[in-house]
C-alpha cells in the first residue's frame, strides 16, 4: 500500500478543517473498510486522520427520540435497551451485519458510508467507474449475484452493502453532518446517491464533512423488523433485506414505512409500496400488490432475475409476519 | 497398557493457543527481507515490457526481478514451477515479478508500481461438455486408468426396466487453510534453508533441489507446524520457487514470502469444476444392471492435473456393466491440484444423488437400494475387501438419525414456515500407504525419541505418533518424544491421500521391533535403530477403503428459499482409530467441509478477464460456525488385519465425501426441487416453492 501520514487531531473541527484542505486526505474511524481499501489499492490516501475518539460515544434522548454518537461502535449500538425496544428494526439490521469482531470495530457514524462489494470494484485490475470514472462497468455482463435491480444506470450497477443503513432509511432517521462551513442535517434517504453517471461518489457528502450524529425519531407506532436473505447463516451480505414498520388497526394498515437492501446502490426506500399499503386490507394480496408496485421499475440483470421474486417474497414474509 | 485408542489432548495444542508455535512465515531470524509478487494482469499473451524502475527507486526496496534477471533454473520441466523464466502469460495472476523490500508493506507497495505492458493472445477459459478438443489424459490422479469398461453400458441402458439418466456438476473450489502458503528462505554456504508451510518436508525437498538444480542434502526444509493444507500444501507451488530464488539472489539475508488470500486463488492449486453424465440402469427390485459415468473437467494448458473423479464409481455398487470416463479441457486458467478426497469427493456427489434418484422412481427407500447392490468383491479388480462396513454404516447411521419411518414423500413436511426433509449418501476413500518412508527410534535420558520427517498439518500427528511408538515400544506414552517436520529426520511420506498415520505409523512399529530385536527392554543410552517402510503384500489380494454413512437433515425456508442444514450424521468404518478426539475433529471437519461444498463454496470465474473475481472469504462463502450447528461423527470398531500392522486406516478425507450428496437428497426430500449443480442456493428451489 502506499505510504501515507497519520494525524490524530484533538477535536473533530480540526479534523474536518485538516480534511477539506487536503484532497488526498479522509477521515479514520473503525476502519473496517478503509483498512482493506488500503490493502487493496481501491483508495490511496496520503494523509489519515483519525477521528476515532472525536464524536461522541453516547446515545442520548431527545424529543422522545435518540441521538446516536458517530463514534458509537455498531455492537453497543445494538445491545442497548432503548434500541432493542423502540427500535428493534435497528437493533436486528445492526446484529445481522459481518462479524461479532467487526461490529466492535465499526462504528455508527463509518457503517452507513462504508463502500460497495461488488467484486469488480475491489479488484484494481478489472475497470470499475466507481474506482475509476469512465473506465467501465465490469460487473455489466458479470458476475451479478449481488448487484442492483432497481435505481442502477449504465455506468454502475452496485449495491450498498450496509444493513444497518436500511433500518435507518426506514425509520426515518436524519444524519448530523459537520462541514469546513458548519453543521448540517440531513435526512438518511438523501443521504446516499443513485449512481447515475457519477457512480464515484457514494453520498452527497462533500469532502470534508464529516458525520457526527445520526438521529432517530420517536418510535412510531406499529411493528417493526428487520429480514436480511443471505446465503448463509452469517457473515454474508445480503441478497435482499427487508427493513418494515407496520402499523395495522381494525385489519388495516394505518401507517407502512419500508426500506430494502442489497438491491440498489442505496438504501432504497420503498415509498410506493407504502403508498399501496396505507389505507389497504391487512392481507396477502394487498402486500403482494404493495411489492409489485415498487418492483414494477426493477431491471434485473441476468444473473440476478431472482431477486424480484425473492424481494417480492421477502416482503409479504414480513408483512404478514407484522400483520 | 494401550495408548492408542485414548483421547489424548493436542500435544501441540498449548503452544498454538498461547502463540507460541511458530509458522512458517514467523520463524524467528535475523534482519529478515520481504518478497511480493507481482501478476500478471492478462489471461493470455507476452510480455511486451515491464517497468521496475518506479519500483527500484522506492526507498527500501532491494531488488525486482523479473523474467529478464531471474536466475536460469535447472529445470523448467514442471511449467507451475518455471517462474520468471520467460516472457509468456498463461493465466491471468501468474508472477512476473517479485519485488524484495526491507519491510512487507514496502515491497506490497513496490509490487503495485512494477507495471507491464502485453501483446495479448485471445484467451479461453470456459468448460463445457459440449467443446471440440476434449481430450482422454494418459492416466488420472495419481495413477489409475483414464477409462474404464465391463459389459455393454448402453444395451444395458436400453433394456433396463427403469433408468436415471442426469448430468450432475461440481463447483470450482479453492482450498483457503487458515494459514497462508508461506515460506522463510535463507541461502547460506551454498545450502538452502526453506522454513515452509508444507504437507511434507522430503517431498518439497526434492521438488526444489530438482528445480535449482541442487543435490537435495543441501536442501533442508523445516515445517514444525502447519495451519492447514487440505492438499493445498501437498507440493511445492510458485511461492516456493520465488522465496527460494529470492534467498540465493541475496545470500546470507533470509527473505520471507506469504502469499495475499487473494493470491492463493492463482497459484495454489484448486479443485477442477466437474461436468458429470450419469447413468444408471436397473431392474424393477432394485439391482443395478448398468452403471455409467463419464466426466469433463479442466486443466491448465501448461501442466496437466486430471483429478480422478469417476474412479470411486468404478468400485462402489455391483452391477455387471460398468464404464467410465474421463475428459480434460486445456484452459487458460492456473494450475488444479489436489483438495481434500481430489476425485472421491467430486465424483460420490453425482452417483450417490443419481441412486437417491433411482430410490425415488423405484419406490425403495435409498437405504435398502445400496444395501442391495452392494458388492461381494471389489467390482473393478475381483478381489475382496479387506474390510467392508458401508451397510453397517447405512444401518448404524439410520438408528442414530431417527431415519426409520421417514415418509419418502418430498415437499410435504413444513415446521415454522420450512420446508423439512432428509437425506443419506455414502462414502467411501482408499486406505493406503507408502512404501520407503523411514522412523528412528532412541533411547536417550530415560526416554524415547522419535525422529520421522512427517507433517503434522493440523490432524494430530504430533500426538498420535507417541501413542503408536508407546504402544510398539510398551512403554507409557508419556515416556515418548517425536521430533518431527524437517528433512533432519528420516524420510517421510506426504500427509497426504489420508495415509499419513498409516504410513508413519508403520514406520515407526517397525523401527521400534528393530529396536527391541537389538537392544531388548533394557537398552543403554545413545542406542538406536530405525526401519523403512515395506510394499504390503496384501495390497495384492485385497481391494481396501474405508466406508462411511452420511445423513443430513435440511431446511428451506418456505417464504425465501434460505436453505440450512440443522444436522449432518456421519458413521464411518475405517480401521482402527488411534486417538478419538483427533479423530473426530478430522471428522467434523471433513463433514463441515462437505456442507460448505454442498451450500456455499463457488469459485466464480469470470471468462471475460479469466480469474476467479470473488477472491476473498467475504465473498468466497465457507461454512461459518451458524451453517453448521450440529454435526456428528460417530465410527464402528472395525478390524482390519490386513491394511497394515496397525489396522489404521485413513481418516483425513472420508468426511467430505458423500456429505454435499446428502445435502442435495435432503434438500430434495425437503421440497421436490432436484438440484444436480452445485452449491445448492436459494436461487435455485425458488421457483419449487409454493
Amino acid at each position: 500500500m502506499k505510504p501515507f501520514s497519520y494525524d490524530a487531531p484533538a477535536d473533530a473541527a480540526t479534523a474536518v478543517r485538516t480534511v477539506a484542505a487536503d484532497p488526498s486526505a479522509v477521515f479514520l474511524a473503525g476502519g473496517t473498510n478503509l483498512l482493506d481499501h488500503l490493502k487493496l489499492g481501491i483508495t490511496r490516501p496520503a494523509r489519515l486522520v483519525d477521528v476515532t475518539n472525536l464524536t461522541s460515544t453516547e446515545i442520548t434522548e431527545h424529543d422522545g427520540g435518540l441521538s446516536i454518537g458517530a463514534g458509537v461502535p455498531n455492537s453497543d449500538l445494538a445491545a442497548d435497551p432503548r434500541v432493542r425496544s423502540r427500535y428493534p428494526a435497528l437493533a436486528e439490521s445492526l446484529l445481522a451485519g459481518a462479524s461479532g469482531p467487526l461490529r466492535n470495530m465499526a462504528t455508527t457514524g463509518g457503517n452507513p458510508l462504508q463502500r460497495t462489494r461488488c467484486v469488480y470494484f475491489q479488484d484494481v485490475t478489472t475497470p470499475c467507474n466507481k474506482r475509476t470514472p469512465g473506465s467501465g462497468c465490469s460487473a455489466i455482463g458479470g458476475y451479478t449475484r449481488y448487484h442492483a435491480i432497481l435505481g442502477a444506470s449504465e455506468h454502475c450497477v452496485a449495491t450498498h452493502p450496509s444493513d444497518l443503513a436500511v433500518a435507518l432509511a426506514a425509520l426515518d432517521a436524519s444524519v448530523r453532518v459537520l462541514g469546513p462551513h458548519g453543521e448540517r442535517t440531513i435526512p438518511f434517504t438523501e443521504l446516499h446517491r443513485l449512481p447515475g453517471d457519477t457512480p464515484q461518489r457514494d453520498t452527497v457528502l462533500e469532502h470534508g464533512e464529516l458525520i457526527t450524529a445520526i438521529d432517530l425519531p420517536a418510535p412510531p407506532a406499529g411493528r417493526q423488523r428487520y429480514r436480511k436473505v443471505r446465503d448463509r447463516a452469517s457473515y454474508a451480505f445480503a441478497l435482499v433485506s427487508v427493513a418494515a414498520l407496520l402499523d395495522v388497526a381494525n385489519e388495516t394498515v394505518r401507517d407502512a414505512r419500508i426500506a430494502f437492501g442489497g438491491v440498489a446502490h442505496k438504501p432504497w426506500r420503498a415509498w410506493q409500496a407504502e403508498d399501496v399499503l396505507r389505507g389497504a386490507p391487512a392481507t396477502d394480496a394487498t402486500f403482494r400488490a404493495a411489492a409489485g408496485a415498487e418492483l414494477a421499475q426493477a431491471r434485473p440483470l441476468p444473473g440476478n432475475e431472482f431477486k424480484v421474486p425473492l424481494l417480492t417474497r421477502t416482503l409479504v414474509s414480513v408483512l404478514r409476519e407484522l400483520s | 497398557m494401550t495408548a492408542i485408542g485414548k483421547p489424548l489432548v493436542r500435544r501441540d495444542g498449548a503452544r498454538k493457543v498461547t502463540g507460541a508455535a511458530t509458522y512458517a512465515y514467523e520463524t524467528p531470524v535475523d534482519a529478515p527481507v520481504f518478497c511480493h509478487p507481482v501478476q500478471a494482469t492478462v489471461a493470455r499473451g507476452r510480455i511486451t515490457a515491464i517497468h521496475t524502475a518506479e519500483a527500484e527507486v522506492l526507498d527500501g526496496v532491494l531488488d525486482v526481478i523479473t523474467f529478464r534477471t531471474a536466475e536460469r533454473l535447472a529445470s523448467t520441466e514442471d511449467r507451475e514451477l518455471a517462474v520468471l523464466q520467460d516472457r509468456e502469460v498463461a493465466f491471468r495472476g501468474q508472477v512476473i515479478g517479485l519485488v524484495i523490500a526491507r519491510t512487507s508493506e514496502i515491497a506490497r507497495h513496490a509490487a503495485e508500481l512494477v507495471f507491464a505492458t502485453y501483446a495479448e493472445t485471445a484467451h479461453d477459459t470456459e468448460l463445457s461438455a459440449d467443446r471440440d478438443d476434449l481430450y482422454a489424459p494418459e492416466k488420472v490422479n495419481p495413477a489409475f486408468p483414464t477409462d474404464t469398461g465391463t459389459g455393454d453400458v448402453d444395451a444395458a441402458m436400453a433394456s433396463a426396466e427403469v433408468t436415471v439418466e442426469r448430468t450432475y456438476r461440481t463447483a470450482m473450489y479453492h482450498n483457503n487453510p487458515l494459514e497462508p502458503h508461506a515460506t522463510t528462505a535463507l541461502w547460506d554456504n551454498d545450502s538452502l534453508t526453506l522454513w515452509d508451510s508444507t504437507q511434507g518436508v522430503h517431498p518439497s525437498r526434492k521438488a526444489i533441489a530438482k528445480v535449482f538444480g541442487l543435490p537435495p542434502e543441501r536442501v533442508r526444509v523445516v515445517c514444525p507446524f502447519v495451519g492447514g493444507g487440505f492438499g493445498s500444501k501437498g507440493l511445492p507451488h510458485a511461492n516456493v520457487v520465488l522465496a527460494a530464488m529470492a534467498a540465493r539472489a541475496h545470500p546470507g539475508r533470509p527473505v520471507k514470502l506469504a502469499l495475499t488470500r487473494q493470491q492463493m486463488f492463482a497459484l495454489a492449486g484448486y479443485r477442477t469444476p466437474t461436468i458429470q453424465r450419469m447413468r444408471l440402469g436397473a431392474t424393477r427390485d432394485g439391482r443395478l444392471t448398468a452403471l455409467g459415468l463419464d466426466v469433463v473437467e479442466q486443466t491448465s494448458r501448461i501442466k496437466e492435473f486430471a483429478e480422478q473423479t469417476a474412479v470411486p464409481a468404478r468400485m462402489m455398487y455391483a452391477a455387471p456393466n460398468r464404464g467410465t470416463t474421463h475428459r480434460l479441457a486445456a484452459l487458460d486458467v492456473p494450475v488444479p491440484s489436489w483438495m481434500r478426497a481430489p476425485g472421491e469427493c467430486p465424483g460420490m456427489f453425482g452417483p450417490e444423488v443419481a441412486m437417491d434418484e433411482l430410490a425415488y422412481e423405484l419406490g425403495l427407500d435409498p437405504i435398502e437400494l445400496r444395501v442391495r447392490n452392494e458388492p461381494g468383491v471389489d467390482p473393478e479388480s475381483g478381489r475382496p475387501f479387506s474390510s467392508r462396513h458401508l451397510v453397517e454404516c447405512l444401518r448404524e447411521g439410520a438408528r442414530r438419525f431417527g431415519w426409520d419411518g421417514r415418509d419418502p414423500r418430498p415437499g410435504v413436511r413444513r415446521e415454522d414456515g420450512w420446508l423439512t426433509g432428509t437425506g443419506v449418501a455414502a462414502s467411501v476413500y482408499p486406505s493406503s500407504s507408502r512404501a520407503g518412508t523411514t522412523a528412528l527410534v532412541r533411547f536417550s535420558g530415560g526416554r524415547y525419541a522419535v525422529e520421522i520427517g512427517a507433517a503434522d498439518l493440523g490432524t494430530g500427528a504430533w500426538t498420535v505418533l507417541p501413542q503408536i511408538a508407546a504402544d510398539a515400544l510398551d512403554v507409557p506414552v508419556e515416556e515418548v518424544d517425536v521430533a518431527l517436520g524437517d528433512t533432519a529426520y528420516p524420510v517421510a511420506a506426504v500427509a497426504g491421500g489420508s495415509m499419513g498415520t498409516a504410513t508413519w505409523g508403520s514406520a515407526i512399529v517397525e523401527a521400534a521391533r528393530a529396536f527391541r530385536d537389538k537392544f531388548g527392554r533394557d537398552p543403554d543410552d545413545g542406542d538406536e535403530a530405525d526401519a523403512t517402510t515395506g510394499d504390503n503384500p496384501a495390497r495384492e489380494k485385497y481391494a481396501m477403503y474405508a466406508f462411511g454413512a452420511q445423513f443430513a437433515e435440511a431446511r428451506v425456508h418456505a417464504d425465501t428459499g434460505e436453505i440450512r442444514v440443522p444436522r449432518l450424521l456421519g458413521v464411518f468404518a475405517a480401521g482402527r482409530i488411534v486417538n478419538p478426539r483427533t479423530a473426530r475433529s478430522q471428522f467434523l471437519g471433513g463433514m463441515t467441509m462437505g456442507l460448505s461444498m454442498a451450500l456455499h463454496e463457488d469459485s466464480v470465474l469470470d471468462p471475460r478477464f479469466g480469474h476467479v473475481v470473488n477472491h476473498d472469504l467475504a465473498e468466497y462463502h465457507i461454512a461459518v460456525n451458524a451453517d453448521a450447528p450440529d454435526v456428528q461423527a460417530h465410527w464402528l470398531d472395525e478390524e482390519d488385519p490386513h491394511v497394515n500392522a496397525l489396522g489404521v486406516k485413513g481418516i483425513g478425507e472420508i468426511g467430505i465425501v458423500g456429505t454435499a450428496a446428502a445435502v442435495a437428497n435432503a434438500v430434495f426430500h425437503a421440497t421436490g426441487a432436484r438440484i444436480r449443480d452445485l452449491p445448492i442456493t436459494l436461487d435455485k428451489v425458488l421457483p419449487a416453492l409454493p
